[in-house]
C-alpha cells in the first residue's frame, strides 16, 4: 500500500506553482473554474421547448407578471455548468467519508434504480388509495421491518428527517401525558446527546435539564435518578451514545424513567451500529427515530433530503400521527381523516403535508431485501469491527479518552490532547483534505477537547481503512511535532481555507447584480 | 453480500489487531438479555440484486401511475414534465453522494448551486433573501408561523380558509403544544378572494402575528394581496404568503411584490416530481431585516486564504448545533438534492422558459375549464385561477373521483377527501390541468363526468 506515491510534501511548497501562475483562465486542466449561472445565462436563454398555447383568454384576475430577473442556460450550457460544478464536490462515489454520527456509506444504484419506477415516482400523493395499492404496500413493508428490527409495535411513517421525528416522538409523548392528565414540565437531556435533541424538547415547550456524563462516556445513572421525578415528561437518550459507546445501563435508565411514569426517548441516529443485534424495544425505549436515510441508505445529496420513521412502544402507538397505512387482509388502507374516531382517536395529529418521504421508503425497502435479516446483522458487526479497528490502530498516536470504557460501537472518538504549535483538530481535518479523504466529524460531541469522531461504516474494505489509519498517523505526527504548515492545509482542493467569520459578519446570501 | 467488502480473512486480522476473539465480543456492553444470538427472526434473508428488483417492481405495478392516464390531480402536488437532463445531472456521485458542505473547499459544487438556488427563489418569491430549502412547503409554513411569532411577539396567527387543509393541519398539530392561538376557517364553494381578504382583514387585532394566506387558494382563486398585507402592517402584524404551485409564478405577481413579509412555498413542481408525497422541497423567503430570524440553511458568499471567491454555510449561530435548546429550529437538514433539481430544472427553463410554461398551463386550464363546465352537472366556481380550478358537481365528488379512477381516469382530488364532514364543500371537484395535459385528456374526463353524473 502506497500513499502519495510522488512523495510531494506539502512543506516543499506549491507544486508546479510556476504553472498555476501562468494559466489564463484561472483553470487547472480538469479541475475548471466555474462562474455563477447570473453572470453566464440570459434572460432570452432556455434549455427547454415548448408547444405554442392554445389561444384562451386570460382569467388572472389582473395580476399578470411582468418581470422576475432568472437567466437561463441553453441545454449544452447547463450540462456543463453543473457538470462542472459537481467536480468541486468530494462524495462518497468518491472516496471514504469518515463522519460520526452521520453515517456515509455506499449508496447502492438498485435504491436508485427502483426509487425512480413511474409506478413509485409518478403517483400523486392524493390518488385514489385503489390506484396506489403498490405504494401503500412499500410503505406497510418497511413499516413492519422497522417494527420487527426494534421490537417496537406501533410507527409513524411521516416523518421527513430525524430531528422532525425527535419533534414526532415528543409530540406523543405529550399527547399520552394530557391523555392521562398529567401536565410535566421538564425533559433531561444527556451532555453527550445530539444537539437537535435539547433543541426539540424546546420547540415543544419544555424546559430542558442536562444530565452529566460520567469519566467514562456515559450517561451519570445516579445523577439522572438523582433528577427523575414527577416533573419529567421524558429523557432523551442517544443509544448507541456520541462517544462511540454503547449505553450500558440502558435498561436501568429505562425502569427508573418508567417508575416516575415518565418516558424513555432514544435518538435513533446511530441505530446501524446495532440493526439485527439488538431491539430498542427490549432496552425499554418508548419512542425512537430512525434516520432511515443512514442506517437504510439513501443518499445523503449534499444535506437532503432525509427521512425519520419514529417506533412506539404500546403505551405511545395509538397517539402516532395521522395519516398512516393499515393492512386490512390484502388491501392496504390510508387513514388521513382526523375525524375517524374507530380508527385512532388519540391521533395526535398531522406532521406534514401528505404520507412521508415515499422515495425513501422505496430505497429503503430495496436495502433491507438485499441484506435481509442475516445481512443487516452482518452490517452492524462490520460497522462496529472497522470502528474499532480504528481505535486500536491509531491509540498510540491520538488520546482516545475512553479507550478504557470498552468497545466502541460504530464510531472511534479521539482528542487534540498532546498537538503542539498551536495546532488544533481544525489542522488534521483540513490535512486529510489534502490527503484525499474527507475529515471526520470535528469538535463533537462537546464533552471531548478537540473531538474527532470517526466512523468508517460498514462498506470500507480493509485497504481503505489502513490508508485513511496511515494518512491520519502521518497527521497526527505532524501536529504533535507542531509543524506549522499544517496550518496552510488544504492546498490542493478547489479553495483553500474559506473565511467564514466574514461571510457570517457581513452575509452576502444572493447574487446581487452590481 | 454485495455492498460489504470485509473479506473472513480480513475480519479475523483486524480482531487481532483489536485483541479479541469474535465480533460478538465487540458488543460486550449490550446486556446480555437484550443481545440476540441470531438474525431477528420474522424477516426474509438477504436477496439478489435481481431478485429485490422484481419484488419491487411488482408491487410498483400495482400503482396506476400519471402518465398512464388522464390526469388532473393537484392540490399541493403538481405534475410537470421534467427534462431529461435535470435526473442525469442529479444522479452524478459528486452531487447525489456528497455530505452536508460543512467542509466548504471540498464541497463548493453543492454550495454554488445553494447560491444559485437561493437567489433564484428570492427573485420567482419577489424576496430580498431566500434559505437553501427546507423539508416542504406545509412545514415551511408551520416555520414562518413560527418566526412570525418570533419578530411580533406576539401569539395569534389567522389562517386563511384558502390555505390548503394539510398545510393547517400541520400548524394546528404543533400549535397544540407551543401555545400559539391559530384561527381557521374552511374555504366557500361560492366565495369570492375578494370577500376573503376583506374578512381576514377585518379579523387582525393587536394580538394577531400573522395572517397567513395561499395564492392562489386552495380553490384556485387567485387574489390581490396588496391590501391586506398593508392592513397587516398598520396593526404590526406580518403577512405569510404560501404558494403551492411555483410554476404559476411564472404568470402571476408574486406575493412578495405584493407586500408579504415572508413567502414560503412547495417547489416540487419544478424538478421533483410528485414521489407520492415527498420528497418534496420547502421554499422560504423574506426580508433583509428578518434574515437572522430565517431558520434553516443558508449559504453565503466569502473568500478564500488566497482571494478567491468561494462560498460557506453561514449564520449557523442561529442552528442547533450551537444553540441547543435556545435555537430558533430544530431544523437540521434541507431537501439539498431537491433543491439541486428545482435549481437546475429553473436554470433549463430562464424567465423566458418559465414564462413560456406558465402561460401554456394557463391556457390549457382556461380551455378545460370552458368545456367541463359545458357538462350537464357540472358548474366552474372558480372566477380568477391559474392552473386548477374547482367543479361543483351536482353530487357528493368524493365517489366519483373513485368510480372514474376504476375506468381509468384520474378526474382531480374531492374536496370531500380534503374537507371531510363539510357538507357545503363535499361536492366540490378540484381539476389541475398543466402542460402534460392533452385535448384528449381533457375529453375523456368531459365523456367520463357525462356519464357518471347523468
Amino acid at each position: 500500500m502506497t500513499i502519495n506515491p510522488s512523495g510531494w510534501r506539502p512543506d516543499q511548497g506549491e507544486a508546479g506553482g510556476a504553472n498555476e501562475a501562468a494559466t489564463v483562465t484561472g483553470n487547472r486542466a480538469l479541475m475548471l473554474e466555474e462562474p455563477l449561472l447570473f453572470e453566464i445565462g440570459g434572460l432570452d436563454r432556455t434549455g427547454v421547448d415548448f408547444d405554442e398555447p392554445v389561444a384562451a383568454p386570460n382569467r388572472l384576475g389582473g395580476l399578470a407578471r411582468t418581470s422576475i430577473g432568472l437567466p437561463g442556460l441553453s441545454e449544452p450550457e447547463a450540462v456543463r455548468h453543473y457538470t462542472r460544478l459537481s467536480r468541486q464536490n468530494y462524495a462518497i462515489d468518491l472516496g471514504l467519508f469518515p463522519l460520526g454520527s452521520c453515517t456515509m456509506k455506499h449508496n447502492p444504484r438498485l435504491n436508485e434504480k427502483v426509487a425512480r419506477l413511474p409506478g413509485f415516482a409518478d403517483i400523486h400523493p392524493l390518488a385514489p388509495v385503489d390506484s396506489v395499492q403498490g405504494a401503500l404496500a412499500v410503505i406497510h413493508l418497511v413499516g413492519e421491518w422497522l417494527k420487527t428490527l426494534t421490537g417496537m409495535p406501533g410507527i409513524a411513517m411521516t416523518p421527513k428527517a430525524g430531528a422532525h421525528g425527535e419533534l414526532c416522538g415528543l409530540l406523543a409523548i405529550r399527547a399520552a401525558l394530557e391523555a392521562r392528565g398529567d401536565a410535566r414540565s421538564v425533559v433531561l437531556v444527556p451532555e453527550s446527546a445530539h444537539g437537535t435533541n435539547p433543541a426539540t424538547a424546546a420547540f415543544c415547550g419544555y424546559a430542558v435539564e442536562n444530565i452529566p456524563a460520567t469519566a467514562e462516556g456515559r450517561v451519570d445513572l445516579a445523577a439522572l435518578q438523582g433528577r427523575l421525578g414527577p416533573d419529567v415528561a421524558a429523557v432523551m437518550i442517544t443509544n448507541p451514545n456520541t462517544c462511540g459507546l454503547f449505553e450500558r445501563d440502558m435498561i436501568a435508565i429505562g425502569e427508573a424513567v418508567h417508575a416516575v411514569g415518565a418516558f424513555l426517548y432514544c435518538d435513533g441516529a446511530n441505530f446501524n451500529a446495532i440493526v439485527g443485534r439488538v431491539r430498542p424495544g427490549d432496552l425499554g425505549v418508548d419512542a425512537m427515530h430512525i434516520n432511515l436515510h443512514k442506517t437504510f441508505s439513501t443518499p445523503h445529496g449534499g444535506g437532503g433530503p432525509g427521512s425519520g420513521p419514529v417506533v412506539f412502544s404500546e403505551a405511545l402507538a395509538p397517539f402516532a400521527p395521522l395519516p398512516f397505512v393499515e393492512k386490512d387482509g390484502d388491501t392496504y388502507r390510508l387513514v388521513e381523516e382526523e375525524t375517524v374516531e374507530e380508527h385512532h382517536g388519540q391521533a395526535f395529529g398531522r406532521m406534514c403535508a401528505f404520507q412521508g418521504q415515499m422515495g425513501m421508503f422505496t430505497r429503503a425497502a430495496a436495502y433491507m431485501l438485499s441484506h435481509g435479516a442475516d445481512g443487516l446483522r452482518q452490517v452492524s458487526g462490520d460497522a462496529v469491527l472497522n470502528a474499532n479497528y480504528i481505535l486500536r490502530s491509531l491509540s498510540d498516536v491520538l488520546e482516545a479518552p475512553f479507550e478504557a470504557s470498552g468497545p466502541c460501537m460504530h464510531e472511534a472518538l479521539f482528542s487534540d490532547a498532546g498537538f503542539g504549535g498551536g495546532l488544533s483538530t481544525l489542522d488534521i481535518a483540513k490535512g486529510l483534505i489534502d490527503e484525499g479523504f474527507h475529515p471526520m466529524t470535528m469538535y463533537f460531541p462537546l464533552v471531548v477537547h478537540g473531538a474527532m469522531l470517526i466512523e468508517p461504516t460498514e462498506t470500507e474494505s480493509k485497504a481503505t481503512l489502513d490508508q485513511f489509519i496511515a494518512a491520519l498517523r502521518g497527521l497526527a505526527e505532524r501536529a504533535k511535532a507542531g509543524d506549522a504548515s499544517l496550518k496552510a492545509a488544504p492546498v490542493f482542493a478547489p479553495r483553500r481555507r474559506l473565511d467564514e467569520t466574514a461571510a457570517a459578519r457581513k452575509p452576502v446570501l444572493g447574487w446581487r447584480n452590481d | 453480500m454485495r455492498y460489504l467488502p470485509l473479506s473472513d480473512a480480513d475480519r479475523a486480522a483486524m480482531l487481532d489487531v483489536i485483541g479479541v476473539s469474535s465480533v460478538d465480543a465487540l458488543f460486550a456492553d449490550v446486556p446480555e438479555a437484550a443481545r440476540l444470538s441470531g438474525p431477528v427472526e420474522g424477516l426474509p434473508l438477504h436477496a439478489s440484486e435481481l431478485a429485490v428488483e422484481r419484488q419491487l417492481a411488482a408491487l410498483a405495478r400495482r400503482n396506476l401511475s400519471a402518465a398512464d392516464a388522464p390526469f388532473f390531480l393537484g392540490a399541493g402536488a403538481y405534475r410537470h414534465h421534467v427534462p431529461a437532463s435535470v435526473d442525469h445531472l442529479i444522479q452524478r456521485g459528486e452531487f447525489l453522494t456528497s455530505y452536508t458542505p460543512y467542509q466548504p473547499e471540498i464541497a463548493q459544487g453543492t454550495l454554488q448551486v445553494l447560491f444559485e438556488f437561493q437567489t433564484q427563489v428570492a427573485r420567482l418569491l419577489g424576496c430580498d433573501v431566500a434559505n437553501a430549502s427546507m423539508y416542504d412547503g406545509s412545514t415551511a409554513c408551520w416555520e414562518a408561523i413560527v418566526m412570525a411569532r418570533r419578530i411580533t411577539r406576539r401569539g395569534k396567527a389567522i389562517l386563511s380558509g384558502g390555505l390548503h387543509p394539510h398545510y393547517v393541519s400541520t400548524a394546528r398539530t404543533m400549535a397544540k403544544f407551543t401555545g400559539d392561538v391559530l384561527e381557521t376557517s374552511v374555504p366557500r364553494l361560492d366565495g369570492t378572494a375578494e370577500g376573503e381578504m376583506a374578512r381576514l382583514i377585518a379579523a387582525i387585532d393587536d394580538e394577531t402575528s400573522c395572517v397567513v394566506v395561499q395564492n392562489p387558494g386552495i380553490l384556485g382563486r387567485i387574489a390581490d394581496l396588496s391590501e391586506l398585507a398593508e392592513a397587516c402592517h398598520a396593526k404590526g402584524a406580518l403577512l405569510v404568503a404560501v404558494v403551492t404551485e411555483v410554476v404559476s409564478l411564472g404568470a402571476i405577481k408574486s406575493p412578495g411584490e405584493m407586500g408579504a413579509d415572508i413567502v414560503v412555498g412547495e417547489g416540487q413542481g419544478l424538478g421533483v416530481g410528485l414521489q407520492f408525497g415527498g420528497p418534496h422541497v420547502g421554499l422560504f423567503a423574506t426580508r433583509d431585516k428578518y434574515v437572522r430570524q430565517m431558520p434553516g440553511r443558508l449559504c453565503g458568499q466569502t473568500t478564500d486564504a488566497e482571494g478567491k471567491r468561494g462560498f460557506v454555510l453561514t449564520l449557523s449561530t442561529r442552528e442547533q448545533h450551537i444553540r441547543r435548546e435556545k435555537a430558533t429550529s430544530n431544523i437540521c437538514t434541507n431537501s439539498g438534492l431537491c433543491a439541486l433539481a428545482f435549481s437546475i430544472h429553473m436554470t433549463l427553463l430562464g424567465e423566458a422558459g418559465l414564462t413560456r410554461l406558465a402561460a401554456l398551463n394557463h391556457a390549457n386550464a382556461v380551455a378545460a375549464a370552458e368545456r367541463l363546465a359545458k357538462v350537464a352537472g357540472v358548474e366552474l366556481m372558480t372566477d380568477t385561477f391559474f392552473n386548477e380550478f374547482t367543479l361543483r358537481l351536482n353530487r357528493p365528488s368524493r365517489p366519483i373521483v373513485r368510480t372514474l379512477a376504476e375506468n381509468g381516469v384520474l378526474a382531480g382530488v374531492s374536496l370531500g377527501r380534503l374537507y371531510p364532514g363539510e357538507a357545503a364543500l363535499e361536492n366540490g371537484l378540484l381539476v389541475c390541468v398543466t402542460e402534460t395535459t392533452t385535448t384528449d385528456d381533457v375529453e375523456a374526463l368531459a365523456t367520463a363526468l357525462e356519464e357518471v353524473l347523468a
